[in-house]
């Protein structure tokens, strides 16, 4: 035995060696190293004891195998597992088995055969559980294989009847997944002897053991998540399951019956006790609210979730589940329905409002009376005043859902939802706003139940404020004095905490464009205009006072009759508006007045916008350009891009496109700039797609070559330039590879010449490459850059710290402070891993703080705010000084390009993908003034 | 036959001094030991001396059972432990030990002090009985003697409040105490497992209401607070010491504290101020929320509310005073509330439950002139308001609560009558289970059918579990064995270690039948036809065709002869040991049947 092992390790060696030859071709190197399979053979041959023994394969687990080892290593833990006495030994060896059968590149069949005869082999139960559970990884691995698959299939069935909870579960598991989903085609294969996966693992319903019951409800839900259309059948075996006494057999069950209720929503089912009958998705409804008011909240929160998504429940239903009281069996259609109405309105139960009226009174029909079974009854009005916030959110998260299915359902939840806002977690509080945001189509607030929303301003928590303002902007009001008192209670807000003035700002905006009649009669009184008297001219500064004028300008853009209102200096302030805060005023259309004459008249369709023509246009004539070389088309791009640069500033819709085309042209003319101007390109838009990662990739290029001839011209003797001219041929091998299926739209372009030369550039010596780039590069056209759909610029603002204190923040000196950072971040993606903080010491001395993930709040799409503390220390001081605080995006140059197959085959390790190449500041640096004081001693 | 019997001493179909004796398996447990708020004299306690007539409590009862601190749960305690005499062990939770003699002591001076009784219990007789308590964690199973264990659940319902499950061998039975179902500002629901006892003894308060969202009833009560605060009445709110009045100061006081009000809130002192520091300790009775944010700040350090002084009720401008006791009975509440009655601006909000017989029933129930002692008349102009906040499970709660428990019997307590006859129907029409609602002394008798564990060997168990093949759990499953009694024990052995054990030789027994058939063939043929007959119908069995003629069937032998006298019938001997009992008769009804008719 041992000889012929020693064969095999020799084998190893001489496989690796022979790889080496191959790759001297490929001119690569690499380090020759023993081979894994090798190392782990003479360890395990060392291990005197079962510890010893699993020392080393604990050690062995750690470091990763290559594809090409593996079935070396496989072969010799086999033969060790068949020496192997020890049970805990036999197991690392087995989950060892299926940890490498899993890695990438090699094909797990040739194991199969061993596992398999192992696997009949083996006493204990634990070994046996892990094995199977390899044998799961390979029919993973090979999903194609139908062969394997039914083997392995019919090798879970025949260890299901063990004895051991762990080795059933483990089948069904395999069952679950590996179970064949077309039986047409099993049939075809393997003759009469084809199994029904559904029917086994039904049968595993009413096993002994809570895991074995859970694990077929899961292996059953994992069919159906294969696509294997489930049988109806099972709907009423996992009708028993929900009374199980296990809270984990109950919630897979719930998700069962949720599964099978929307495969099949319109079937009927019987009530039992009854010969009446209804669609099955109700019926599930009505069983899935039940568990709403189930012992264990794991479940509850699972039935809370659930119910949001079952939109074809028939609406009497949908409503029983806000009221606690509809008693009746609403289930036995419409005539029970009326006698449950009528119920309702008698009250055979009280509603512990008012004293005495709990007396029993004369029972109506004791048989239609039924506490429990009319399950979906009040289970929201439950859901939502769960002891555990978990279900309190999911109830709400479900009532968000089914209240966007369905405008009536909406309405009714409302009294529910505007509740919630006086939850005492404020998660809940949040969720319950967020949700009611998104159903505010629906809706409509009466006036009491807006005092109830607007009462959360005063909140101190930023979350919840902004998140009402959120839902401000999208609310229907009904009233005037609704208006006002929204108004009223948002200056409120805004005098209590200034930092919610943007916020606020925007809020207004959208409540005069939405309700322009409603604030019409309320705009002499806003502005506090007399009939006769003209009233002192309030101050422009005053946020109050802007955000009135937000309001009512809004209002006015749709009301023609509003700005005969206005008194002379409203108007002026109107233009200073406009121009000062325009993404918050609208263009008015003012008659009679010398104003209206502004050069930016009322736009009707986005696509006439003269300042979107101008756009085009400037950007066309810089695209007729055909050589960088001519002085007059170099002004030119200069004096475009101050045009566009200035667009961008007054319009900011196109702000993202006028900025996105300055910055392309500057590069074109500033490409000694261009290293990090591409950068910023890359990574501070989103948005952006590969159409134009390529050209920015072709602009670095292009730079890099200039760099290599300016670097050639500068430096004297060969030596470095060898490498430079190597790296250059490497990246534009690199470039040519990432971007091979674009390539055709660059025709004619600097890439497209050079890669013509390639081959001889290759041969070519330093001096020669350099002057064949100087030509080309003179001789390649302009690339056109085609403008994606949306591109928004990352942008970054810092509320705090603020940068006006005068107070240095004292510290001693060796200890830490801990500055507190808030910034919105506009149009950032992945802001967790990009976005860090950056600290600047008057010394020179520079930090960058990676914020936690936690530490980044997602308000609304593309706007991400960061709240985080930074820590400051230095020596001692004499004097205070600033510091300066920013934030940066971190880029790397790989996260843009679009993987091709090469890249997805090699397993990249993690760190390649984090690491950072670069930083890009995005946002305005603040002054943090600080004094670090000398220790006392 | 073993039974379970119940007996109410008091909350039978009636509310207020709790007390219920319950013998189970031979054992006898008091559960609660109350006392009645509606009642001065002798009613007030239950009768004790229904336990026993002579000797003493102690050798008749072995523990009794405390569910919460509430008086008209615990208020006879002392009496019952002191003055009537009993030196068994007292089992409550934690929290229940620490508030219970602070309220107890409250009671007695408004009873001795106040009321000037005599020959009531003292300080000391308090002292010494909370002496004998003993505490019980949540979900800790504690083993009274060698057979009886009781275990704590949550009950919500006051801070420390536990339902108790009692359990003798395989009997139990599950007392609720009061409970809550749904969870409030300080405390969370009341749960329990699926743990099936034979009877489940619950309060019924709330038996015929099913109550509105609890959020609607805390923004009424803020709504109707705020409105007379602004108009500038005071509000008076009698609540008794510890529970409810926790939950409302926490409402009010975050109410409060977002709203900016500035009227002032006043508790009354004494005991609410000891209480309050019960509730600061024991955080982990209290509900996700409170647990969650103690340690930045602990809810029940309250910013708003302060101490009250007898002087404050005739200061002018609006406040909010919280007093006790909670149904205008006596002391300070009551002394308000005459104080604030003639003024239509102030308003009474009663929180909670109002026994009959007490001032705060009466003015619920409409009555507007009140007699007072001493044949003075009250007016009452001032707004009487009602607000279901007590923490009693309402019918649908009770219902879901007899749903997580699963029991066998359900006996109603703490209730009115005429409500849990109502009650009563809904839970049998709905479990079809039978339920009881005794009155005071009438008791109960439940039969019950203890099982009795009988042991079984490893190796006999597996063997006959390999037998099926597919696990069917609900299905009874027959197993083949001896059962030996010996030494007060039972065990299930396999017949071969019965005989071992006991020394007796094996006797064969077996069964032999004859089926006659009509077939003019040869034996030969017959036993041939007979074999392929069998062979095709009983695939599972091993069917054998032996040289001698013969056919088996497993361990079942066939043989075909001809008959004596009729030739064109032959005579099939079948013969079958007794284990094989269920296959032999199997076979013989198969073969009566008759072969297929030949090709």
């Amino acid at each position: 035995m041992a000889a012929h092992l020693k064969k095999r390790v020799y084998e190893e060696f001489t496989k690796v060696v022979q790889q080496q030859q191959e790759e001297i071709a490929t001119k690569k190197l690499r380090l020759t190293k023993p081979s894994k399979s090798a190392a782990l053979h003479i360890d395990l041959c060392k291990a005197t004891s079962p510890a010893d023994a699993l020392q080393y394969l604990l050690q062995f687990a750690r470091k990763p195998v290559e594809a090409e080892s593996v079935e070396g290593v496989v072969r010799i833990l086999l033969e060790h597992y068949y020496k192997e006495n020890d049970p805990s030994v036999r197991l690392k060896i087995a989950s060892l088995l299926g940890l490498l059968s899993k890695t990438a590149g090699f094909s797990p069949d040739c194991i199969m055969d061993d596992a398999i005869n192992i696997l009949q082999n083996e006493k204990s139960h634990q070994v046996l559980a892990q094995l199977l559970d390899t044998l799961l990884a390979i029919g993973t691995k090979l999903p194609e294989n139908q062969a394997v698959q039914m083997r392995l299939v019919d090798v879970a069935c025949k260890h299901l009847t063990d004895t051991s909870h762990g080795v059933r579960n483990k089948c069904l598991q395999l069952l679950g997944n590996l179970g064949s989903l077309e039986k047409t085609v099993a049939k075809d294969a393997e003759g009469s002897a084809v199994r029904d996966v559904q029917k086994i693992i039904g049968d595993y319903f009413s096993d002994q053991d809570p895991r074995v019951r859970t694990a077929a409800i899961k292996a059953m839900l994992q069919l159906h998540e294969r696509g294997l259309k489930l049988h109806q059948t099972i709907y009423n075996q996992a009708c028993k399951l929900l009374s199980d006494d296990y809270e984990q057999v109950r919630s897979a069950a719930v998700q069962l019956i949720w599964v099978v209720s929307q495969l099949y929503p319109e079937s009927i089912v019987p009530i039992p006790s009854s010969n009446e009958e209804i669609r099955l998705v109700d019926d599930a409804f009505g069983k899935i609210c039940h568990m709403v008011s189930d012992g264990s909240w794991v479940v509850r929160v699972q039935a809370a979730k659930l119910l949001g998504s079952m939109e074809q429940v028939s609406s009497h239903f949908l409503e029983q589940t806000l009221d606690k009281k509809l008693m009746s069996d609403l289930r036995r259609k419409r005539t029970a329905h009326e006698r449950a109405k009528e119920l309702y309105s008698s009250g055979e139960f009280s509603s512990g409002r008012k004293w005495g009226d709990d007396a029993p009174k004369e029972e109506i029909d004791t048989g239609a009376v039924n506490l429990i079974e009319s399950g979906a009854c009040g289970a929201f009005v439950h859901g939502l005043e769960d002891e555990m916030y978990e279900v309190r959110i999911a109830a709400v998260e479900a009532l968000c859902m089914l209240a966007q299915s369905s405008p009536s359902f909406a309405e009714k939840c409302l009294d529910f939802l505007v509740d919630m806002f006086n939850d005492e977690i404020e998660e809940v509080r949040l969720q319950s706003i967020h949700t009611m945001r998104k159903i505010s189509n629906n809706i409509t607030l009466r006036e009491d139940q807006l005092d109830t929303v607007l009462a959360v301003l005063e909140d101190s928590s930023r979350d919840i404020r902004e998140a009402l303002h959120e839902l401000l902007c999208c609310t229907n009001v009904s009233t005037k004095e609704g208006i006002h008192l929204a108004l009223v209670e948002l200056l409120k807000n805004l005098t209590k905490y200034p930092t919610d003035r943007d916020s606020i700002w925007k809020c207004l905006k959208f409540l005069g464009s939405r309700h322009p009649t409603l604030v019409l009669p309320l705009v002499p009184e806003l502005l506090s205009t007399h009939p006769y008297f003209d009233t002192a001219e309030p101050d422009m500064d005053d946020p109050a006072y802007i955000a009135v004028l937000v309001l009512i300008f809004n209002a006015a853009k749709t009301c023609p009759t509003m700005p005969a209102l206005f008194s002379d200096h409203t108007f002026r302030h109107y233009a200073y508006l406009r121009d000062s805060l325009s993404h918050l005023v609208p263009a008015l259309r003012l008659p009679g007045r010398k104003l209206v004459s502004s050069a930016l008249s009322p736009n009707i369709t986005p696509h006439e916008d003269p300042s979107h023509q101008f756009l085009q246009q400037s950007l066309e004539r810089v695209y007729s350009l055909q050589h960088l070389d001519p002085q007059g088309s170099q002004e030119l791009l200069e004096f475009t891009i101050r045009d566009l640069q200035r667009l961008g500033e007054l319009q900011s819709e196109l702000a993202g496109v006028a900025d996105f085309s300055a910055t392309y042209l500057r590069c074109q003319l500033l490409l000694i700039k261009i290293m990090e101007e591409t950068y910023k390109m890359e990574f501070m838009y989103s948005g952006v797609e590969s159409k134009q990662v390529v050209i920015i990739h072709h602009m670095r290029l292009q730079a890099k070559a200039l760099q290599l001839i300016v670097i050639a011209r500068t430096t004297r003797g060969v030596d470095p330039l060898f490498g430079m001219c190597e790296k250059f041929l490497q990246e534009v091998d690199f470039f040519q590879r990432c971007f091979i299926a674009d390539l055709p739209h660059l025709q004619d372009s600097f890439v497209d010449k050079l890669l013509d030369l390639m081959p001889r550039l290759m041969t070519s010596k330093p001096a020669e490459v350099v002057k064949i780039l100087q030509t080309m590069l003179r001789q390649s056209t302009f690339l056109h850059l085609p403008l994606p759909e949306q591109i928004h610029k990352a942008s970054a603002t810092i509320i705090e710290p603020a940068g006006e204190s005068d107070n240095p923040l004292r510290f001693t000196s060796g200890l830490v402070v801990a500055l507190d950072v808030d910034a919105t971040l506009e149009h950032v993606q992945d802001p967790q891993s990009t976005v860090k903080v950056q600290v600047l010491y008057p010394d020179g001395q520079a930090q960058i703080i990676h914020p936690k993930p936690a530490d980044f709040r997602n308000p609304g799409p593309g706007r991400h705010r960061l709240i985080t503390q930074v820590y400051l220390s230095h020596t001692a001081w004499t004097e205070p000084c600033q510091v300066e605080v920013r934030l940066l995006l971190a880029y790397n140059s790989g996260s843009r390009i679009p993987k091709s197959p090469w890249i997805e085959g090699g397993e990249m390790s993690p760190q390649v993908e984090t690491s950072i190449e670069g930083t890009i500041p995005f946002s305005k640096p603040v002054k943090v003034y600080i004094m670090p004081k000398p220790a006392r001693r | 036959m073993p039974e379970i019997r119940v007996t109410p001493l008091g909350a039978g179909q009636d509310v207020g001094r709790s007390c219920i004796l319950v013998s189970i398996g031979g054992k006898n447990v008091m559960l609660d030991c109350g006392m009645h708020m509606g009642f001065s004299d002798d009613r007030r306690f239950p009768d004790f001396s229904y336990i026993t007539r002579h000797g003493r409590l102690t050798d008749f009862l072995d523990c009794v059972i405390i569910s919460h601190f509430h008086l008209d749960h615990c208020g006879a305690l002392p009496y019952f432990s002191e003055m009537v005499g009993y030196d068994g062990p007292i089992y409550m939770t934690q929290p229940t030990q620490a508030i219970c003699p602070i309220l107890l002591e409250d009671y007695r001076k408004i009873a001795v002090d106040k009321k000037g009784e005599a020959n009531f219990f003292t300080s000391q007789m308090i002292k010494d009985c909370m002496k004998k308590a003993v505490a019980v964690h949540l979900h800790q199973t504690v083993q009274v003697d060698d057979e009886l264990e009781i275990k704590a659940y949550y009950a919500g319902h006051v801070l420390g409040a536990a339902m108790f499950q009692i359990k003798v061998g395989s009997e139990s039975v599950v007392y609720t105490g009061d409970y809550n179902m749904t969870p409030d500002r300080h405390l969370g629901a009341a749960w329990i497992d699926k743990c099936r006892p034979n009877l489940l003894i619950t309060e019924s308060t709330y038996a015929t209401t099913i109550r509105d969202s609890k959020r609607c009833r805390e923004r009424d009560f803020l709504k109707k607070v705020h409105e007379t605060v602004e108009r500038g009445g005071k509000v008076l709110i009698p609540v008794f010491a510890l529970g409810r009045a926790q939950e409302l100061c926490i409402l009010l006081e975050t109410f409060w504290e977002r709203m900016d009000l500035k009227a002032p809130i006043y508790f009354s002192t004494g005991l609410t101020e000891k209480a309050n520091h019960y509730y600061k300790l024991f955080i982990p009775w209290t509900n996700q929320k409170i647990r969650k944010t103690f340690v930045q700040r602990n809810m029940f350090e309250f910013k708003h509310i302060k101490a009250f002084d007898r002087a404050f009720a005739d200061s002018p401008g609006p406040m909010v005073v919280f007093a006790t006791p909670g149904m205008l009975h006596a002391g300070q509440s009551l002394q308000i509330f005459r104080k604030w009655a003639g003024n239509e601006k102030n308003m009474v909000i009663m929180p909670g439950y109002c026994v009959q017989g007490t001032v705060g029933h009466k003015i619920l129930s409409g009555q507007r002139k009140l007699e007072l002692e001493g044949r003075q008349v009250l007016e009452v102009k001032m707004q009487v308001e009602y607000m279901s906040f007590s923490a009693h499970a309402d019918a649908k709660g009770i219902m879901q609560l007899v749903g997580q428990a699963e029991p066998e019997n359900v006996l109603l307590v703490h209730g009115e009558a005429k409500k849990m006859e109502f009650l009563k129907q809904k839970i049998e029409q709905e479990f079809r289970i039978s339920c009881y609602m005794p009155a005071n002394g009438e008791t109960v008798t439940l039969p019950t059918s203890p099982s009795i564990p009988v042991g079984i060997s490893l190796g006999l168990l597996k063997r006959e579990m390999a037998q099926g093949l597919l696990p069917d759990a609900k299905k009874a499953r027959l197993l083949h064995g001896t059962l030996i009694m010996k030494d007060n024990n039972f065990r299930l052995v396999s017949s071969e270690q019965a005989l071992k054990e006991l020394g007796l030789a094996e006797h064969q027994l077996r069964f032999t039948c004859r089926v006659h058939l009509h077939d003019p063939r040869k034996e030969q043929e017959t036993a041939m036809r007979v074999y392929s007959h069998l062979k095709s119908v009983l695939k599972d069995h091993c069917v054998q065709h032996l040289p001698d003629g013969s056919v088996t069937v497993e361990s079942i032998l066939i043989q075909a002869a001809a008959h004596s006298e009729d030739p064109g019938t032959k005579v099939l001997l079948v013969s079958w040991t007794y284990q094989d009992e269920e296959l032999g008769s199997c076979l013989t009804s198969l073969l009566k049947k008759g072969l297929p008719q030949a090709p």
